[in-house]
């Protein structure tokens, strides 16, 4: 790392950029009390996977480089199931119990 | 490769316009830094044509022409008071709208209901930017601008949305639900229509395509019928068109998410609402009507001119459809789009991607057999629509033909009919 | 990659993503977090551009921005009565400790490590995406397509209402 490293982007610059916004998505998904906030961090992390996938097809040397952005497509098809039926899931535990508060979901605690 | 139109490279010519602005620019990059250029461009590109196309537009005929011509459908003068011919109206307008005071709902979400405006403003600034003009006279030409259309066009429900939630206002939340709902539901046959166009035309450049209908003396209006009435319907739902206004019924929630607002934001949203539609109208004009060109006309005439006259010929049939349609129901909307519109459309590109097959296999992709299927498309677009109508229940049989008195049908019909005019 | 262009779009698309991300952590309106879900959405598609991958960014743009956050808002919107507020529970402080050192750990292993890069751009334009899911992906793109039918399916039958399942039981 040097003193250049404000001037010349490389792929730490990226790759840094993905994990911090990984944890943030961590953080989100585990602390947040209403669904949906876990949910929103579930969405943070996968973009923060998709922007570490896309870093590596553009700067690491390979004989495919389409596979990178081939697997961020599928990641984004798999992340838009994924919201549709959470979503769905959320609503439907609203109806049930009248809240989506991840702490009062617990009739199965005895 | 040489220009296939007979403009030449002076910066007078008018015929083509990227000339102009291609001296402008060389000047200032012997002036400027090395890449501020780059940026210049850009911006001149973005204000030439808000200045020549969509400001004047916006203005004459999305203000003036949209009241004068509904105001003849409807039988009455429109405005004829301010200026020759009330010309000045929406002039008069703006500065009505500028005065007003701008009222804030107190538990309304303030900074939300502020930003919303100017969301709903930038994407529309962004959609002319793949907008080709002419041969060269094009913002950005990016090799896949129609999902970047489709892309940019999707944002300003979120403004909506914004503009819905902000107001704290039931109405403005049903609005705002309402458009969602809508847009969601009408972007599906939309997108499976422009798909159609991709399989034939084999790019997804608006440019290219352009190039493809003037290289073929056809327009994919003519060799997809069908794909074009389903973006015009669906293209005008997602506009809030009139027939498909359901978002700002003014007789059922009182201005949708427009509700609470007043003054000059209202009159953002009002006049973005004519942009958006004058950019699906250029973007109709170019994907489907041969853009620029004009069965060999662009060489005499400047294409720039082609192709604004043919966006704005398309936002007359938009204000046409406004006048003469009444509004639908947010349930019919809802089951037209799903039940009517995608059942269609995926027929419609089940019928094209075969058709794209036989065309390769047969005939050696020789781009002159296109002509073949027009003919079968538009057999095609007719017996299908007939078909899946008369299916869903829908007997054109028992609409009357000729207008006819109260009276003569029997009296006022509640709903379910009287003696053998069975209604869906 | 340098160049006054790309660097200066590099960290204010930095910046804005993860100021934005941390406004969904500290927002305590769920509505505001959704948004500036949304702000984040559309600088991670910045990034996708700076990347030279346009297709993505535009079907970043489409699915996450029109789709996605729109469901959000929607779910948002169908659970009034759950409280709007993004509060956090009691396990935050632990979540925010392990986050803290998931980064530095991460940080540590990218700025340790010695990656081999080129520094040419690879091609990855819409064409080579298209035949690479229809050639050697097109096993997974097909159990894709099933996959999203399931979730269409399943979203569907999820949220009927009681009612509505009588009136199918009757149909």
């Amino acid at each position: 790392m040097s003193a250049l490293f404000l001037v010349t982007i490389g792929i730490e610059n990226f790759l840094a950029v993905g994990a911090l916004l990984f944890a943030l998505g961590f953080a989100i998904a585990l602390s947040k009390r209403n669904a949906i906030g876990v949910l929103m961090g579930v969405e943070l992390m996968l973009n923060a996977v998709n922007l570490t996938l896309l870093t590596f097809s553009r700067f690491s040397p390979s004989d495919r480089p389409v596979a990178g952005a081939t697997f961020v497509v599928f990641v984004i098809t798999v992340a838009a199931a994924e919201a549709a039926v959470a979503l769905a899931l959320a609503v439907s535990v609203y109806r049930n119990r009248d809240t989506v508060d991840v702490d009062k979901i617990n009739l199965l605690k005895s | 490769m040489p220009l296939p139109i007979l403009a030449t490279n002076n910066w007078y010519d008018f015929r083509d316009l990227s000339n102009f602005s291609r001296l402008i620019l060389e000047n200032l990059d012997k002036i400027l830094p090395h890449g501020i250029v780059y940026v210049v461009a850009v911006l001149l590109g973005f204000v030439a044509s808000f200045l020549i196309f969509v400001l004047p537009s916006q203005l004459i005929v999305g203000v003036y022409g949209e009241r004068k011509l509904i105001g003849r459908i409807q039988s009455r003068y429109g405005p004829n008071r301010v200026g020759p011919f009330g010309l000045l109206q929406p002039i008069a307008d703006a500065v009505k709208l500028m005065q007003k005071e701008s009222l804030m709902p107190l538990r309304g979400d303030v900074i939300v209901m502020n930003i919303a405006p100017l969301i709903f403003v930038a994407p529309c600034v962004l959609l002319f930017a793949v907008i080709p003009f002419g041969p060269r006279m094009i913002i950005g030409n990016i090799p896949s601008a129609l999902i970047y259309f489709i892309a940019v066009s999707g944002l300003p429900v979120l403004a909506a949305f914004m503009a819905g939630w902000g107001s704290d206002n039931k109405y403005s939340l049903f609005g705002a639900m309402r458009i969602v709902a809508m847009s969601i539901s009408y972007e599906v046959p939309l997108v499976l229509a422009l798909l159609g166009v991709v399989l034939f035309t084999g790019t997804l450049s608006l440019q290219g395509m352009v190039f493809w209908q003037r290289d073929l003396n056809i327009w994919i209006a003519f060799a997809q019928p069908l794909s074009f009435a389903i973006y015009f319907i669906a293209v005008g739902a997602e506009l809030n068109r009139t027939p498909t206004d359901i978002a700002e019924a003014e007789s059922e929630i009182v201005a949708g998410y427009l509700t609470e607002y007043s003054g000059m934001k209202w009159g953002l949203f009002y006049g973005m609402d004519i942009g958006y539609a004058l950019a699906a109208s250029a973007f109709a004009a170019t994907v489907f009507l041969g853009g620029w060109s004009f069965f060999g006309l662009d060489k005499w005439v400047p294409p720039w001119l082609i192709i604004v006259t043919k966006t704005q010929l398309f936002y007359m049939i938009f204000i046409w459809t406004r006048g003469t349609l009444p509004r639908l129901r947010v349930d019919q909307l809802m089951a037209f789009a799903w039940k009517f519109m995608l059942p269609i459309a995926i027929a419609n590109l089940f019928v094209l991607a075969t058709e794209r097959m036989m065309w390769v296999r047969a005939f050696d992709a020789d781009l002159k057999f296109v002509w073949v299927f027009v003919p079968i498309n538009l057999l095609f677009t007719a017996g299908v629509v007939f078909a899946w109508a008369r299916f869903l229940g829908y007997r054109p049989e028992n609409t009357p033909r000729k207008a006819r008195l109260v009276n003569q049908a029997g009296g006022f019909i509640p709903l379910g009919g009287a003696k053998g005019e069975t209604r869906p | 990659m340098n160049g006054a262009g790309p660097v200066i779009g590099f960290w204010a698309l930095a910046a804005l993503t993860l100021v934005a991300a941390g406004g969904v952590m500290v927002s305590r309106n769920l509505f505001h977090a959704v948004l500036f879900l949304i702000v984040s959405f559309v600088g991670i598609a910045g990034f996708f551009v700076l990347l030279s991958a346009e297709f993505l960014a535009m079907a970043q743009i489409v699915i996450y921005v029109g789709a996605i956050s729109v469901l959000i808002l929607f779910a948002v919107l169908l659970t009034p009565r759950a409280g709007r507020d993004n509060g956090e529970t009691a396990v935050f402080p632990a979540a925010a400790l392990l986050a803290v050192a998931l980064a530095a750990v991460f940080l540590f292993v990218i700025y340790d490590a010695d990656w081999a890069t080129i520094t040419s751009s690879p091609d990855v334009s819409v064409q080579a995406i298209g035949d690479a899911l229809l050639d050697i992906w097109v096993v997974p793109f097909e159990i894709a397509s099933v996959l999203l039918t399931a979730a269409l399916v399943g979203a569907i039958m999820l949220v009927r209402t009681p009612e509505e399942e009588a009136e199918d039981a009757l149909a």
